[in-house]
């Protein structure tokens, strides 16, 4: 098994592999698609997959830090950005699938869409916010805007997955099962995070080494 | 973090060269079964044959019908493998495996209510009433596509005559058969269960309304409501409703099971309309499955003609 030490090392090799892995759902849609095997609705099955993806990499994004946090495997951060870029790429896939094969690029119709179906201003909502996010993944946008401006712009990934659990509640017609059980994966996900700065918050136990009593004993 | 003073480690506690040296090898191949067991995931999905449903007997002596429509036939893979059959799954694909083992015989549908006679008649009883018809009709879901399907039946009317409603039977209610054993679907509340429908009396009458036992030809198969359903083509499909066990005739307007799931979104008409739209989405186009555009919806899915008398002087927004 993982071994328990913690870990800040990745393999070189970890990082193509994973994003091939990645690409893996939308090379079965373009094999079903040649081989006619996306069954009889197959714009409905392009768009129902896209958007899954969508969610399940925003989930994945967003559980990296519990995960190497929990694990102690630190590399994982070295992930988090291409996983984040994933869910931002096929949103574009989505967004593209239903300006095009749904509204064949009628922009009236799509205004008349976000202003009067809520369940599409939720998922506009959700792309709109995960276009700055992509923008600033880069090295250079973390140093341009600095840590805490970044960080403080890129929590807006929370309020995306939000926008996009709900956007999924308000499209079934009946059968909330399957959103639901994205809205579980993400509280929970929140859920942690709360739990996290509540306990960075919390008072420090009697004992526990001060910065200040650290350098006393330092100085010997 | 506490650094220990070397005394404080003992010998056994040190990792064993081989494993130190191999701890990358293992991290490696960890991560390659977990690759690895993603990209099997993804391609079994790829790889695994789409289902194809079982054949049925074939139906003698089909007559042909002035109302079948001479648009074309959806391929019959098509409307054998996307279902909304919710008894059984509420995803499109899932009906047609899930469906394979529902048992269509023996198979009796009761007739009470508001008739002179209560009767309980076996299926196939049923189906020797009349000369079985071929209607190809097109059919529109509320969801926004559409198919045409070349159902075999004869007129509900057929059925109806036998039944002997009395003058106080004004609607036609008709129960689904509720097995959770047999269809999982119904182990859960995703509506309410058994499903029920109903039309008007004068609309269970029409000559268009289809009391079906049949597709392309032969038997239905068990995910297209088997052994019978009712097909109403003017309306939205989800009144067509299918496995009937109870026909029932009353005096006050039935309460269709989508119309107890959301009211303001699902009506008792449920006429195919255009201008109406569903609350959460434009019913004004629909896809046509097999056809890459949309294309616009027709009143009454193109019925019109036949229907429209129905409906003089409703207000069909309000009658949704």
């Amino acid at each position: 098994m993982l071994s328990a030490e913690c870990c800040i090392f990745m393999p070189r090799w970890l990082k193509p592999v994973i994003f091939l892995a990645c690409l893996v759902p939308l090379a079965s849609l373009v094999w079903q698609s040649f081989h006619a095997e996306l069954g009889a609705n197959p714009i409905e099955k392009i768009t129902h997959t896209t958007g899954d993806c969508t969610l399940t990499f925003l989930l994945i994004t967003l559980s990296v830090t519990p995960v190497r946090k929990l694990t102690r495997q630190y590399w994982l951060i070295g992930l988090r950005r291409m996983f984040g870029l994933f869910a931002f790429f096929y949103g574009t896939l989505h967004l593209t699938t239903y300006v095009w094969l749904d509204k064949f690029f009628d922009v009236h119709e799509m205004l008349a869409d976000i202003a009067k179906r809520r369940f599409i201003t939720a998922g506009m909502t959700a792309f709109a916010l995960m276009i700055p996010l992509a923008l600033t993944s880069t090295k250079w946008s973390i140093r341009k805007l600095g840590g805490k401006r970044w960080q403080a712009l890129h929590r807006l990934i929370y309020l995306s997955a939000a926008a996009g659990v709900i956007h999924y509640i308000w499209l079934v017609k009946a059968d909330l099962k399957k959103p639901l059980e994205y809205a579980t994966v993400l509280g929970v996900l929140i859920l942690y995070r709360v739990i996290a700065w509540l306990a960075s918050r919390g008072p420090q136990p009697a004992n526990a080494p001060t910065s200040e009593g650290l350098r006393k004993v330092a100085q010997g | 973090m506490l650094i220990k003073k070397a005394t404080d480690i003992r010998s056994s506690e040190i990792t064993p060269k081989s494993l130190y040296l191999n701890r990358r090898k293992f991290l490696a191949g960890a991560a390659m079964a977990g690759a690895a067991a993603a990209t099997g995931l993804g391609l079994r999905e790829v790889l695994s044959p789409s289902t194809t449903a079982l054949a049925g007997n074939k139906i003698d002596g089909i007559q042909k019908s002035p109302f079948s429509t001479t648009e074309t036939i959806t391929p019959y893979k098509d409307v054998t493998n996307y279902n909304n059959y919710y008894e059984f799954s509420t995803d499109k694909d899932g009906p047609a495996k899930l469906a394979q083992k529902f048992r269509t015989r023996p198979w009796k549908v009761k007739i009470d209510g508001q008739v002179e006679k209560k009767q309980e008649l076996d299926v196939d009883t049923i189906i020797k009433m009349a000369t079985p018809e071929e209607r190809i009709y097109r059919h529109r879901c509320v969801e926004g596509w559409s198919i045409v399907v070349p159902w075999v039946g004869f007129s509900l009317s057929e059925l109806i005559k036998r039944a002997n409603p009395t003058s106080k039977a004004k609607f036609v209610e008709f129960t689904t058969i509720y097995d959770p054993g047999q269809m999982p679907g119904q182990t859960g509340h995703v509506l309410d269960w058994p499903y029920v429908e109903g039309l008007r009396m004068d609309e269970a009458m029409h000559p268009l309304t289809l009391l079906c036992f049949g597709m392309y030809g032969e038997d239905l198969p068990n995910q297209d409501g088997a052994p019978i359903r009712i097909v109403v083509p003017w309306k939205y499909g989800f009144k067509s409703a299918k496995a009937i066990v109870r026909i029932r005739f009353t005096e006050k307007q039935p309460l269709n099971t989508w119309n107890i799931s959301a009211p303001q979104e699902y009506g008792f008409y449920s006429n195919v309309n255009p201008n109406v739209d569903h609350p959460r989405w434009s019913q004004a186009k629909e896809r046509r499955l097999g056809e890459f555009y949309k294309r616009p919806t027709l009143m009454f899915n193109g019925y019109g003609d036949q229907v429209a008398s129905l409906y003089t002087g409703m207000d069909l927004r309000k009658n949704f």
